[in-house]
């Protein structure tokens, strides 16, 4: 049983890591500006258009094939550098303070404009680059076969979740975020420019969903409508483990990985509901998700 | 009054033009349809609810069709009044749970139920065909298989009566104490407890007239289609819906049917020279939210009031 | 004395570890009028959301009639009978000014009637008729969000009677009210009380109205009940000059 639990585990893991860093990219988006984007998967699947594109283009240039990896994140950066301020001024900032349903409406239309933008820039193929993956090989523990690119992603998520509480907790950036976080008019008095700060988080938050589609590409490649399943899962994991909760969107992403787990090994069908299932009774319980505490607004 | 005359202008317009041109029957019936479920979320929408998961109801009107005519009830009425019985009862079930939440986490409740339905359409294999969808053979009326033709102009001319039948109906919800209250939940929720009127049974009437909206307009689609997917559920079809029924919300009860028929027309004639559908009603919407919010039922303001201390 | 209306025994709640109320005793009786005065931040508007059941006491009951209404919501409290105005007026502000009326009265409605016409020439003489009283008829077709405040004030409390409560929690009634209108408010406010019989219990700040018209004064302090009586009395009494009247 293990011999076919562990690995279902670990593929079910590096998921989870991919999917934390756009829902991670949601909250954070959620906490600081107050908006729900449900254009933020769209940020995704673009990365990863962006990354298999760039990643294609090394091979054929023939540039060596370690390139692939910073070409991951550079088209990430790429993606975050184009889209995230410019949205933020042109669209988003125009609904702070409104009510939710016209959040919604003002990214839903972002969402589609950027739906047919993928496909004009794109096309409707679907897209394969795999060298990261290639050259990374795979490992045997214990009688069983680990693909490394998994392993590196797992760590990634770490790390990023390490590095996003670092940066909010020790830096003078991460501190002026918190205070917007925690009263935005206060933070105004206080001569904090809020305006740069919803613009900064905003532009990471495109970074970090551009990130996990840029990472998703040697795994599973792109195509047409990834934005949108990307969106709802996000959504998801981002609302199990409480909107604008960093923590909570890694535990989240760990609580649908192993439940899609637990699907597969004993009702496969179940496999794809098992996340919204989730979330459909964690909401129920508690509307906030498992982080929140109602006192208190953190990140 | 001149909000009925409207309505009624643009019907016979609808009806006109069906008529003259056959070919405009299907993709006008079929607008309709979408229109009673666009309805069904303007409902909420005048309570300051909004459902990124309402086309849940659609498919549930949809598939109920598909099962139906499949085990043997293929009359046309019996479908319609069949079908919107079963996504009422949905309605009913769903919304006793969503009446308690508000804003965003009515949204995203509503979006979890829609997806745990669309992901469940699309694997059960051996109850719904999974991916490929259902069949849906053609309806009869009375006994009567008409031809395809005939069966394209009475399912058009019967969703005229429809629309005109449930036009009479919820405007005069809109004017009873139930739909004004509606109205007030956005406004002051707190004082209509305070007044001793219940709010989650406004709600609930609410939710439940939205949802039997939409099942009505998916059992149509289902017909007129004659196919059933799960993308019927997915959630951007819930925004869709949204989107009408924000385009056509200038024009009260008829705005839905006239915002859903007008995007069905510019598709249909966008499709010839561009692509990029989806972007242009992207950029309509955008545009109708800047420089239109009167379309917008006042969604524009923050939530006031509400405090009582 | 006849039997209490309202009755508070032993109330107690506090915010972050400040008690708003603390043991606090209170009895209203059928057809009086009661002002309870105190310092700003006294936590008079707390013993309202006390007990209209919007605010849930950490000990000690309310009771209606001698019935416990404690754990009841506001809205199943008003259904027995207590309707609320509030200092900051809570309106309908994308409703017209009779439609906010017609709307209170519409609570007693059945289900049935809950889905037939709100405006209907019934339902219509029955608003205006409290709407004239209130001197709001003209404005009867604007939107409640156009009214100034002092009418918002109004039909706040209009609102209120329209519920036909026997006891009516009004809170700060004059707040807001330019000085010259206060009075007149008052007097509209005192007219329609004795004609539809409604017991009345109100917080207030303006001590000139709170002599004039309350029979029995309640003086609210921290957390306390100071001390009551008549509004002579009351006025006399050497700490109340000091916490309340002084500090005004």
């Amino acid at each position: 049983m293990l011999q076919v639990l562990i690995p279902l585990t670990v593929d079910a893991l590096a998921n989870a890591a991919i999917i934390f860093f756009v829902a991670v990219g949601l909250t954070l988006v959620f906490s600081v500006l107050r908006v729900l984007n449900v254009a933020h998967g769209s940020f995704y699947s673009i990365g990863a258009y962006a990354a298999a594109s760039l990643g294609l283009w090394v091979v054929s240039a023939g540039l060596p094939e370690w390139l692939t990896f910073p070409a991951l994140v550079l088209s990430a950066a790429f993606v975050a550098a184009i889209f995230g301020p410019f949205v933020e001024h042109l669209l988003i900032r125009w609904t702070y303070g409104k009510s939710e349903a016209l959040q919604i409406l003002v990214t839903f239309g972002l969402f589609l404009i950027l739906e047919d933008l993928q496909r004009i820039v794109f096309g409707v193929n679907s897209l394969y680059e795999d060298t990261p993956m290639r050259l990374l090989g795979s490992t045997m523990i214990g009688g069983i076969v680990y693909l490394n690119y998994q392993l590196l992603l797992i760590a990634l998520a770490i790390l990023t979740l390490v590095g996003l509480k670092l940066m909010i907790s020790h830096t003078r950036m991460g501190k002026l975020i918190a205070a917007v976080v925690a009263d935005r008019e206060i933070s105004q008095a206080l001569g904090i420019n809020t305006n740069r700060i919803f613009m900064l988080a905003f532009t990471l938050g495109v970074f970090l969903a551009a990130l996990g589609g840029a990472l998703a590409t040697p795994t599973t490649g792109v195509s047409p409508g990834l934005g949108a399943d990307t969106m709802v899962l996000a959504f998801a994991v981002a609302a199990i483990g409480g909107l604008g909760r960093i923590e909570g969107a890694a535990v989240a992403a760990i609580i649908v990985a192993l439940a899609r787990v637990l699907a597969i090994y004993y009702a496969p069908e179940l496999d794809a509901v098992a996340p919204y299932l989730v979330m459909l009774v964690v909401l129920l319980v508690r509307p906030y998700g498992l982080f929140h505490t109602d006192t208190t607004r953190r990140i | 009054m001149r909000m009925f005359l409207l309505g009624l202008a643009a019907l016979v317009i609808v009806a006109i033009a069906g008529i003259s041109a056959p070919w405009l029957q299907f993709l006008l019936s079929l607008a309709i349809a979408k229109g009673l479920a666009a309805l069904g979320v303007a409902i909420l929408l005048r309570a300051g609810l909004i459902s990124i998961g309402h086309a849940m109801f659609f498919a549930i009107g949809a598939y109920a069709t598909a099962f139906l005519t499949r085990n043997g009830i293929t009359d046309f009425v019996s479908l319609l009044i069949l079908s919107t019985l079963i996504a009422t009862a949905a309605g009913v079930v769903v919304g006793a749970f969503m009446v308690r939440y508000r804003a965003i986490f009515f949204a995203m409740l509503n979006l979890a139920v829609s997806m745990v339905l669309f992901s469940l359409l699309s694997k059960l294999y051996n109850i719904t065909g999974g991916t490929d969808g259902m069949r849906v053979a053609r309806a009869t009326f009375f006994g009567i298989a008409p031809g395809e033709q005939t069966f394209e102009l009475i399912v058009f001319l019967t969703s005229l009566v429809v629309v005109m039948l449930v036009g009479f109906a919820v405007s005069a919800y809109f004017r009873s104490p139930l739909g004004e209250a509606l109205k007030a939940v956005h406004t002051n929720e707190i004082r209509l407890e305070y007044i001793s009127i219940p709010v989650w049974g406004v709600l609930l009437v609410g939710y439940t007239i939205s949802a039997a909206l939409a099942g009505l307009g998916g059992s149509f689609a289902a017909m007129i289609i004659g196919h059933v997917l799960p993308e019927m559920a997915f959630w951007t079809e819930s925004g869709h819906l949204i989107l009408v029924a924000v385009l056509g919300g200038i024009g009260g009860v008829a705005g839905p049917f006239i915002g859903a028929i007008f995007l069905e027309l510019v598709h249909t004639f966008a499709a010839s020279f561009t692509d990029a559908w989806s972007m242009i009603v992207g950029a309509a919407l955008l545009f109708v939210i800047f420089f239109l919010p009167s379309g917008l039922y006042g969604l524009i303001n923050k939530k006031r009031g509400g405090s009582a201390v | 004395m006849s039997k209490p209306l309202l009755k508070a025994e032993n109330l107690e709640i506090s915010f972050h570890g400040v008690k708003a109320a603390d043991g606090v005793n209170l009895e209203i009786n059928e057809g009086e009028f009661l002002a309870i005065i105190g310092p700003n931040g006294a936590g008079k508007t707390t013993l309202l959301n006390l007990c209209t059941g919007y605010l849930k006491p950490s000990a000690g009951h309310v009771y209606l009639d001698g019935k416990q209404i404690t754990h009841l919501s506001p809205r199943q409290i008003a259904k027995r009978g207590i309707a609320r105005a509030f200092q900051i007026p809570q309106l309908f502000t994308d409703h017209r000014v009779i439609d906010n009326v017609m709307l209170s009265n519409a609570a007693r409605l059945n289900l049935w009637q809950m889905l037939s016409p709100l405006d209907r020439p019934r339902y219509r003489d029955e608003a205006m008729e409290l709407l004239r009283m209130f001197n709001l008829a003209d404005h009867a077709n604007d939107l409640a969000s156009t009214l100034p405040e002092g009418r918002r004030k109004l039909l706040d409390i209009a609102v209120a009677l329209a519920l036909k409560p026997r006891l009516v929690l009004l809170d700060e009634p004059t707040s807001g009210v330019s000085a010259i209108e206060r009075f007149g408010l008052m007097e509209t406010l005192m007219t329609a009380l004795r004609q539809a019989k409604v017991t009345a219990l109100f917080v207030e700040h303006d001590m000139d109205v709170v002599r004039r018209y309350a029979e029995r004064v309640l003086v609210w302090n921290r957390g306390h009940v100071l001390t009551q009586g008549r509004p002579e009395e009351v006025f006399q009494d050497q700490r109340v000059i000091e916490t309340v009247v002084g500090a005004v």
